[in-house]
């Protein structure tokens, strides 16, 4: 239901690096940006989070993944600032000796290149299908269309539960731990590709009619060329918003799922796993299982959907 | 008008036909009905027996339409786990999710309408900026974590309030209720909190959306400069023009907030058709999984025809289908 | 005026959930539901246990766990040894009316030994049956058998007339594409009577007024609430939502102890956790099998830190065990408890001895809804593995999917706990774990080892009448099971109930079976 609008725009040429950051530094994205300091707020918090996931193994005291690396001696020690606490366990250790900290970490790492990869598969699958659709029109439109109706017709959650829970009762264990990610990341691809592939669709539709498509029709410049040059261009802003704002939602679905137990395995948890493995622990007084990965979690989303709401509101005209 | 209806009906019968064939594929392809079935004891002349009787050597077609005219009458077999009709075990399951639903989504209407109001017309005040940054903290808060922190807070330290289960429950005809015990309704108050967060700011953005766009419209404008008082104007003028798209919008959200409540129902251990379903999937219980896809579906289907009507009645442009290709976005 | 007969109704309807409510209604949290209503539909203790409120056998344990007349007064072996003759209990009737005679025992033991039922393994000897008169009975054997009162203590009796009417002669069998009818009705003969039941919600259970017995208990009536979550279990009963769990999280002990309104109950558990190998040629993973090497399987328990184990996973509460059954069990004898001595340098040694390779990929299969904190454990015995050079893979679900996955043999290193119930007697490991995979014998040898000279000893120790030389054979049994490591024990698990100070009298049982026949509520409550 979101107001967004598809701002005229002329292609962009290939301009030298120079070029583009000084015009970037003129724009009214970059003033509105400085204007807005929830937006720089969201910026630095996720990009610290992002750069201290990805340099996890280099930072982090433990590798939770590595089953040798965990002794069960050192389980549940609370956070350093607690009496009993523990050099370097900052953040306390988990029932099996894991370091919250270095969990947290790797599990953001894990959930950040999830949520990201289902939004670029989802956004190139969309992307593609709503081109081809658009502009060929006919029964490979209609096919398309249809697809993604039934897709839209059966509730998000439901469909990625049941993709992961089929993809894990078929496998065998070998392969289950290997393909957990990628299936997690299909399955949050596979309903939200349409969203995109819909609004590329309506503009392909407006473009293809236009004279200038016509006459490099006429003058044979190929269908892949169009589309690349001159429609994909021109419906850049809503989608780029709806990729924002589905990364935050992506992040959410992963930790949602395995937060159901269908998602990441105990052995390589997301913040979602370690969520659901804290929760056990709820009323031991063991607390801080539970409650860091929650606080990591909704920092990430939230700091994602700040970018997508600021986004939101600078490109859209009518708001200014 | 007719031939609207007609269309948006056999579009929706398609979409229940395609949803159809998916829960058929999961149903007849993923973990062998037979071997599911069978003890392990069975001898192989038993296994071969058994699929000869449930007409697994069939064509798939033949299949197919049995799968559907059998789920049509709502038969969809028995329970693997339960050994029980998995339409029965749904049907008991039902009154708990709806009522959740129904709660949240009222919980979401009462609240999120206000709030939106309120950061619409005291637009860059201080309260409509903390409500507009609370409303993006509550998108982003996880409907799980809401729910543990809930519990840990109004159940368990506190103790006012019940964090699990529905209460005592009375049964009027096949449907029981939770609304007419104090316990049921007690039980009622923190899950149909969990699950409208995301609905009340939902509703609440929605709300405010509309109401900055209806508020630069020139009749607005035009009431001002007549002198109608200005909350007179706000309140009953510019907000009755944005409840249309608000129930609108909440319609569709039901389905979605009944496949949603399965997380929730998760963390009250509310016996609604959500658990039912995680369960199914934990036990691999394809045909409560296969049913629970096709209702929900079903549901989820029917609420956007009957929008879609509505909105052609109420507006006759929309009876053509492409003006509306551009404008679905979410 | 069809609105006001509405209201009038819920009204009435309200008026008598509020008087419900008055009543003495015991609330069990269980961690998770009965499998069916049907006891002989699940080869499963708890959907047995719980059950067993509701169908009683010809005997039964009493509050010592020592074996008493229950719908049998009294029995004698006849001449030919291998029959045995019971009198029933006369003036029994069953829920629904209909009197308990001879031929509801012949049919009850039919349908329960039938070859589609999954509990014929727990009537191991029996041949057949007759009714002497309508309230005599013959049981056959198939020769000389000494636990046959142990088994029928959890043989549950229906009514054949019941089960006539119903068609509810032969065990459910989903197979056969009808729901049965005896998976979701109930008519025993027991203290408490079914009155509704919602799967996975809420099961109510009724006092049976007519029971035969003088009730020891005050109850009106209990619920039991399946509450999987842990968590949430421990909040229901600090907010008082039910006041009796038989699964309270040994972690979460001390804060239950320490709230008011709310007692622990603790013990040590009769079930033995132990650890399981394959014994085919290949493993999942494709590679071969070293497990078949005795000397591997003592690398493998020499490897795990059973003390580690105790004090943090268990807390403190399980015991350390190095026999395969528990101290009260008879056949248990001292020098079998040894334990093998934590060495992971040894370990390592021994591995690289039998010429496993280093990094050695295994499948390792737990239950996340099985023993107490399997998963934990299962999670640290991985941890412990993989610091000797081994790559185990874990594997963790649902027992409904773990199951059938074992039974067919399908899986590599796995955890079985075993509380010899119902028998209560060393026999029951030795024959359904350790017997050869034949007849009735082995059904739970999922790794499918074989070894002669112990199944000499178990079929010898089966058909012995006398106490002492029975359980001599026995102990020299185990005394086999140990030297060749087929199983590793780890621990007799830590039992932990808890109740709210509405419950008055709820008696431990080492079998961790609640009995709720000896509980007592405060009155209202």
């Amino acid at each position: 239901m979101e107001k967004v609008s598809t701002r005229p725009q002329t292609a962009p040429a290939a301009a030298p690096l120079r070029d583009r950051l000084a015009k970037l530094r003129d724009s009214d994205l970059w003033y509105s940006f400085r204007a807005h300091p929830s937006a720089i707020f969201a910026v630095v918090l996720l990009a610290f989070v992002a750069i201290t996931a990805f340099l996890a193994p280099l930072i982090t005291p433990q590798n939770p993944y590595d089953l040798a690396a965990l002794e069960l001696w050192n389980s549940e020690i609370p956070p350093i600032w607690d009496a009993e606490g523990q050099w370097p366990y900052l953040l306390g250790t988990d029932t099996q000796g894991r370091d919250i900290l270095s969990a947290i970490l790797y599990g953001s790492r894990i959930s950040l290149i999830i949520g990201f990869a289902s939004v670029l598969l989802a956004l190139s699958v969309g992307l593609a299908l709503g081109l081809v659709a658009g502009y060929f029109g006919g029964w490979i439109d209609n096919v398309i269309m249809r697809v993604g109706d039934v897709l839209l017709s059966m509730p998000f959650i439901l469909i990625a539960i049941l993709i992961t829970a089929i993809a894990s009762a078929s496998l065998p264990t070998a392969l289950k731990d290997v393909l957990a990610a990628p299936i997690l990341i299909f399955a949050i691809a596979v309903p939200s590709w349409v969203q995109y592939a819909r609004t590329v669709r309506a503009s392909a539709m407006v473009e293809a009619r236009k004279e200038y498509v016509q006459a490099a029709r006429l003058i044979r410049v190929r269908a892949w060329r169009i589309m690349l040059h001159h429609i994909l261009p021109n419906c850049m802003t809503p989608i780029m918003v709806a990729a924002t704002l589905n990364f935050g939602l992506a992040i959410l679905s992963e930790a949602t799922l395995s937060f159901l137990g269908v998602g990441m395995p105990p052995d390589q948890p997301s913040l979602g796993t370690l969520i659901r493995i804290g929760n056990q622990y709820l009323f031991s007084g063991l607390w801080w299982i539970v409650v860091f990965p929650s606080i990591q979690l909704c920092l990430i989303v939230l700091s994602v959907n700040m970018i997508g709401d600021w986004l939101r509101d600078a490109l859209n005209p009518k708001l200014r | 008008m007719i031939a609207f209806l007609i269309k948006r009906a056999a579009n929706a019968a398609f979409v229940m036909l395609a949803v159809a064939l998916l829960a058929f594929v999961i149903f007849r392809f993923f973990g062998d009905p037979v071997e599911m079935m069978v003890n392990e004891q069975a001898t192989q002349a038993d296994r071969i027996e058994l699929r000869e009787r449930l007409g697994l050597n069939d064509g798939l077609i033949t299949q197919y339409t049995r799968f559907v005219t059998n789920a049509v009458q709502g038969d969809f077999g028995i329970s693997y786990r339960n050994q029980q009709d998995v339409m029965v075990l749904i049907k008991e399951r039902f009154p708990a999710t709806f009522e959740l639903v129904l709660v949240a989504t009222v919980l979401s209407l009462l609240i999120g309408i206000p709030l939106g109001v309120a950061t619409a017309v005291y637009r860059n005040s201080r309260l409509a900026n903390a409500l507009q940054l609370g409303s993006i903290v509550g998108v982003s808060l996880p409907s799980f974590v809401v729910g543990i922190l809930l519990i840990l807070g109004f159940s368990v330290t506190l103790g006012w309030l019940p964090g699990f289960g529905r209460g005592e429950t009375v049964d009027i005809g096949w449907w029981s209720t939770g609304f007419l015990t104090p316990s049921g309704r007690a039980a009622l108050i923190l899950p149909s909190i969990s699950l409208s967060t995301f609905q009340v700011t939902l509703v609440m953005r929605l709300v405010r959306a509309e109401m900055l766009e209806t508020l630069r419209a020139d009749y607005i404008k035009f009431a001002r400069a007549r002198g109608v008082p200005t909350a007179r104007v706000q309140w009953r003028h510019a907000l009755r023009n944005c409840l249309m798209p608000v129930i609108t919008l909440t319609g569709m959200q039901i389905g979605n907030l009944i496949a949603f409540a399965l997380v929730t129902e998760t963390v009250f251990q509310w016996p609604g058709m959500g658990m039912l379903f995680i369960q199914a999937v934990t036990f691999v219980d394809i045909p409560v999984m296969a049913a629970y896809l096709m209702i929900v579906s079903f549901i989820f289907v029917a609420l956007n025809t009957i929008v879609d009507i509505t909105y052609a009645w109420v507006d006759p442009r929309l009876r053509d289908d492409t003006a509306r290709a551009g404008g679905a976005n979410g | 005026m069809q609105m006001r007969q509405l209201l009038l109704a819920t009204a009435a309807i309200a008026g008598l959930a509020g008087a419900a409510q008055a009543e003495n209604i015991l609330k069990w949290g269980a961690n998770r539901d009965i499998g069916s209503l049907d006891p002989y539909s699940y080869g499963d203790s708890f959907t047995i246990n719980v059950l067993n409120h509701v169908y009683e056998g010809l005997v039964r344990y009493n509050k010592d766990l020592k074996i008493e007349p229950a719908l049998a007064e009294s029995w004698e072996i006849l001449d030919d040894q291998v029959t045995w003759r019971f009198k029933l209990r006369q003036g029994v009737t069953f829920h629904n009316g209909n009197p308990f005679t001879a031929d509801d025992v012949v049919a009850s033991l039919t349908r329960v030994s039938d070859e589609a039922s999954p509990l014929k393994g727990n009537l191991p000897a029996y041949v057949s049956s007759e009714a002497v008169d309508d309230y005599t009975v013959d049981i056959t054997l198939n020769g000389t058998y000494p636990l046959l009162l142990n088994d029928l203590t959890n043989i549950h009796i229906f009514d054949k007339e019941w089960m006539t009417e119903h068609d509810a002669l032969k065990p459910t069998d989903i197979g056969a594409g009808v729901e049965g009818y005896a998976t979701y009705n109930a008519n025993g003969t027991g203290p408490f009577i079914v009155e509704s039941r919602q799967p996975d919600a809420k099961t109510v259970f009724v006092k049976n007024a007519n029971w035969w017995d003088t009730p020891q208990h005050n109850l009106d009536g209990f619920e039991l609430l399946p509450v999987n979550s842990a968590a949430t279990r421990v909040a229901a009963l600090l907010s008082g939502e039910i006041s009796f769990t038989n699964d309270a999280p040994v972690q979460d002990l001390p804060r239950l102890a320490a709230a008011p309104n709310v007692s622990v109950l603790e013990g040590v558990d009769l079930r033995t956790v132990m650890i399981g190998f394959p014994f085919r040629d290949k493993l999942s993973t494709g590679g071969d099998n070293p497990f078949t090497d005795v000397k591997v399987r003592e690398a493998l328990y020499k490897a795990i830190d059973l003390d580690l184990i105790h004090k943090k996973v268990m807390r403190g509460k399980s015991r350390i065990a190095g026999a395969t059954v528990a101290p009260p069990i008879p056949g248990y004898a001292p020098e079998l408890d040894e334990l093998p001595g934590y060495d992971p340098e040894a370990a390592k040694a021994m591995l690289a001895e039998a010429g496993v390779p280093e990094g050695l990929s295994f499948e390792f299969s737990c239950i996340s809804d099985g023993l107490v904190n399997e998963e934990q454990f299962c999670q640290a015995i991985a941890s412990m593995w993989s610091r000797v050079g081994l790559a185990p893979k874990l594997d963790v679900a649902p027992r409904a999917v773990q199951s059938p996955k074992r039974t067919n043999g399908k899986t590599d290193v796995y955890i079985l706990g075993w509380a010899t119930l119902p028998m209560l007697d060393a026999y029951s490991p030795l024959l359904q774990i350790f017997h050869t995979k034949e007849g009735n014998a082995g059904v739970f040898n999922w790794g499918g080892w074989s070894f002669p000279e112990l199944d000499k000893l178990i079929d010898a120790a089966g058909s012995e009448l006398d106490l002492d030389k029975r359980l001599a054979l026995e102990t020299e049994a185990l005394g086999i099971v140990k030297k060749e490591h087929i199983m590793l024990p780890l621990h007799q698990q830590p039992m932990a109930w808890a109740v709210t100070d509405e419950v008055t009298d709820m008696p431990l049982f080492p079998d961790n079976k609640p009995r709720l026949w000896f509980a007592k509520v405060n009155p209202g409550s």
